[in-house]
């Protein structure tokens, strides 16, 4: 390599020095910030006393997780709430771009597609706190337009975030719109990557749209889809924290509280530091596994790499 | 062209139908709380508003400059935005470009790469991280909406790819004419980045405009609040002992509608009109960070 070789010529080793000098400071933050987090799993072990501190508080093993497991309140129905409205989210969220993307590459006026996509893109960039903001307003029993349409239709007005049944459906509803639109984007890049001349011969041969779609646009997104479908599992434990916790109330605990709200209440609300950090372990745990796994498959499949 | 078929333009009149509507999902309600903030509470509280104003009304807006609180909330938003851009761009630009070198070059590369991939993997969670931004006295400052989140791993990796995308005859001459390396990334490898930057700086700016949790439990004094979390705050009910479904939904009436929807808007609006001129830069940075390889 020619690059090594003038390197060399030009001391090595003061080049390196100044690459390390560029990436201590981002070295030091991350410590600090994403390391230093971890020394504090110390306290999950601990029957953590706040006047106490890290290295005053009584260490009790494994106490806080069995006490977790077997006696805290509501663990487990938040557990089952999570991967209830996670896996949902998964699957919706996985299909739903994938049929939108391809209902979009049938449409032939482009300045349509185009304006179609630009607003689709829309939701996902305001954040869960506005959303929220919008679907109080909109699903109110009351006044909101939805039940003003379905009153006027003769039916009953549905207290949408306030029914334990109804709660997890809104979430997956409301994520999938947010976010479907945003989604269609690594689709409809692999689509313009199809050779039209495919398409050309395609017609040419008699091959009707339904079999042009299914024969030359399915197989090339299908790498896309394989991806975006194994990167997804990281994200078991994850339910949704930013719109569950602007949405849910105690009404719909029952359905709705997943794993993050769920720690949020133990730790800034109990004030229980112990606990809350031990199901923080918990779920850091399975979602390292999870996304370790995922990226592990993609790379064997994918050959996706990180870096 | 060959001529379609009778079913295939009843598929066609579906398709539009149905991408019409969804696309009309995603801007009505913006628009409906638009016209909401601008029509007189009576209207907005007996559910008369729809998609235009009824009784116009400038009032919400003139009340929500005028609360010292809110005006206060978009400068520290303000504050937050610029301070956080300048910390995470320079971070992630001077940290990606030793990275994006080779083994031979660099060799400290892979062990230094992965010590940041790996907090993509792990977090400490919420309580611990929330003691260490405590312990280093953050708490009730503006750092605590910065530094907590000053490496976005995510950006790093983006622009490392790029960054090893840029021929290496350019840094090999820059080299032989005596050029060091600071000098190398700024005058060789950011301007031949700027693509890749612009996308990067929009997606920093809209985080850090939508973020609101950071501002809820390290800020203690609600006066500090950015504006995501004061809004947060007065979306979202104020009380959680109430356990009455109709009891809450009442709670949130108090609050003014037409208000709560100027205040709303007020936020969203900055994102909106940017957006369209941002479009593309979004969009390369989606495919920049997933199709690479």
């Amino acid at each position: 390599m020619n690059l090594e070789r003038v390197l060399q010529k030009k001391k090595h080793r003061k080049i390196e020095y100044s690459f390390y000098l560029m990436v201590l400071p981002a070295m030091v933050l991350v410590a600090i910030y994403s390391y230093g987090p971890l020394v504090g799993w110390t306290m999950a072990f601990q029957q953590y006393d706040i006047t106490q501190g890290l290295f005053g508080s009584p260490y009790v093993g494994w106490d806080n997780f069995v006490y977790l497991f077997t006696k805290y309140p509501g663990f487990w129905r938040v557990i089952g709430n999570t991967l209830t409205i996670s896996v949902a989210k998964m699957v919706v969220n996985f299909f739903v771009p994938i049929i939108v993307a391809l209902l979009l590459n049938e449409v032939t006026v482009r300045r349509y597609k185009k304006s179609l996509q630009t607003v689709m893109y829309l939701p996902h960039f305001i954040s869960w706190v506005v959303i929220s903001g919008l679907m109080i307003d909109i699903l109110s029993p009351t006044d909101g337009v939805v039940n003003v349409i379905i009153k006027a239709l003769g039916g009953q007005s549905i207290y949408f975030l306030g029914t334990p049944a109804i709660f997890p459906a809104v979430m997956v509803i409301s994520d999938a719109w947010k976010g479907f639109g945003f989604s269609t984007i690594l689709y409809m890049a692999a689509l313009t990557g199809i050779d039209p001349q495919l398409y050309e011969a395609a017609t040419i041969d008699g091959a009707s749209r339904w079999k042009r779609c299914w024969h030359i646009t399915v197989p090339g997104i299908v790498p896309i889809m394989v991806l975006s479908g194994i990167l997804s599992l990281g994200s078991l434990f994850n339910a949704g924290f930013d719109q569950i916790f602007n949405l849910y109330n105690p009404a719909v605990y029952s359905t709705g509280d997943v794993l993050d709200t769920f720690t949020y209440r133990i730790g800034f609300k109990n004030w229980q530091y112990d606990i809350a950090t031990a199901v923080g372990i918990v779920k850091s745990c399975v979602s390292l596994v999870m996304i370790s796994a995922s990226y592990f498959i993609a790379y064997k499949l994918a050959d996706y790499r990180i870096f | 062209m060959i001529k379609k078929s009778p079913g295939e333009r009843t598929f066609d009149v579906f398709n539009y139908f149905i991408l019409t509507i969804l696309a009309l999902s995603c801007v009505l309600p913006f628009i409906h709380l638009l016209a909401v903030s601008f029509s007189s509470s009576a209207a907005a509280t007996q559910g008369r508003v729809g998609l235009w104003p009824t009784d116009f009304a400038l009032n919400s807006y003139i009340y929500a400059f005028q609360r010292p609180d809110f005006v206060r909330s978009f400068g520290i938003t303000i504050e937050r935005v610029v301070l956080g851009l300048a910390v995470n761009m320079l971070l992630v630009i001077i940290t990606a470009y030793p990275l994006s070198k080779s083994k031979g070059v660099f060799a400290g590369r892979t062990p230094i790469a992965w010590f940041f991939v790996i907090t993509m993997f792990v977090s400490g969670g919420l309580v611990p991280t929330y003691m260490i931004v405590a312990g280093t006295g953050l708490k009730n400052t503006i750092w605590s909406l910065i530094l907590p989140g000053a490496v976005p791993v995510f950006y790093l990796v983006i622009l490392l790819n790029f960054f090893r995308q840029i021929p290496k005859e350019l840094e090999e001459s820059a080299l032989i004419d005596g050029a060091g390396q600071f000098r190398i990334l700024w005058q060789i490898f950011v301007p031949l980045s700027i693509p890749a930057l612009a996308t990067l700086t929009i997606y920093t700016i809209v985080g850090h405009w939508n973020e609101w949790f950071n501002g809820l439990i390290y800020m203690d004094d609600a006066r500090n609040y950015p504006l995501q979390t004061y809004l947060q705050n007065i979306i979202t009910t104020p009380d959680f002992s109430l356990y009455d479904p109709l009891q809450l939904e009442l709670m949130r009436k108090i609050s003014n509608k037409t208000f709560r929807a100027a205040q709303i808007m007020i936020v969203t609006v900055p994102v909106l009109a940017t957006y369209p001129f941002l479009q593309k830069y979004f969009i390369s940075g989606m495919t920049l960070g997933s199709l690479k390889g």
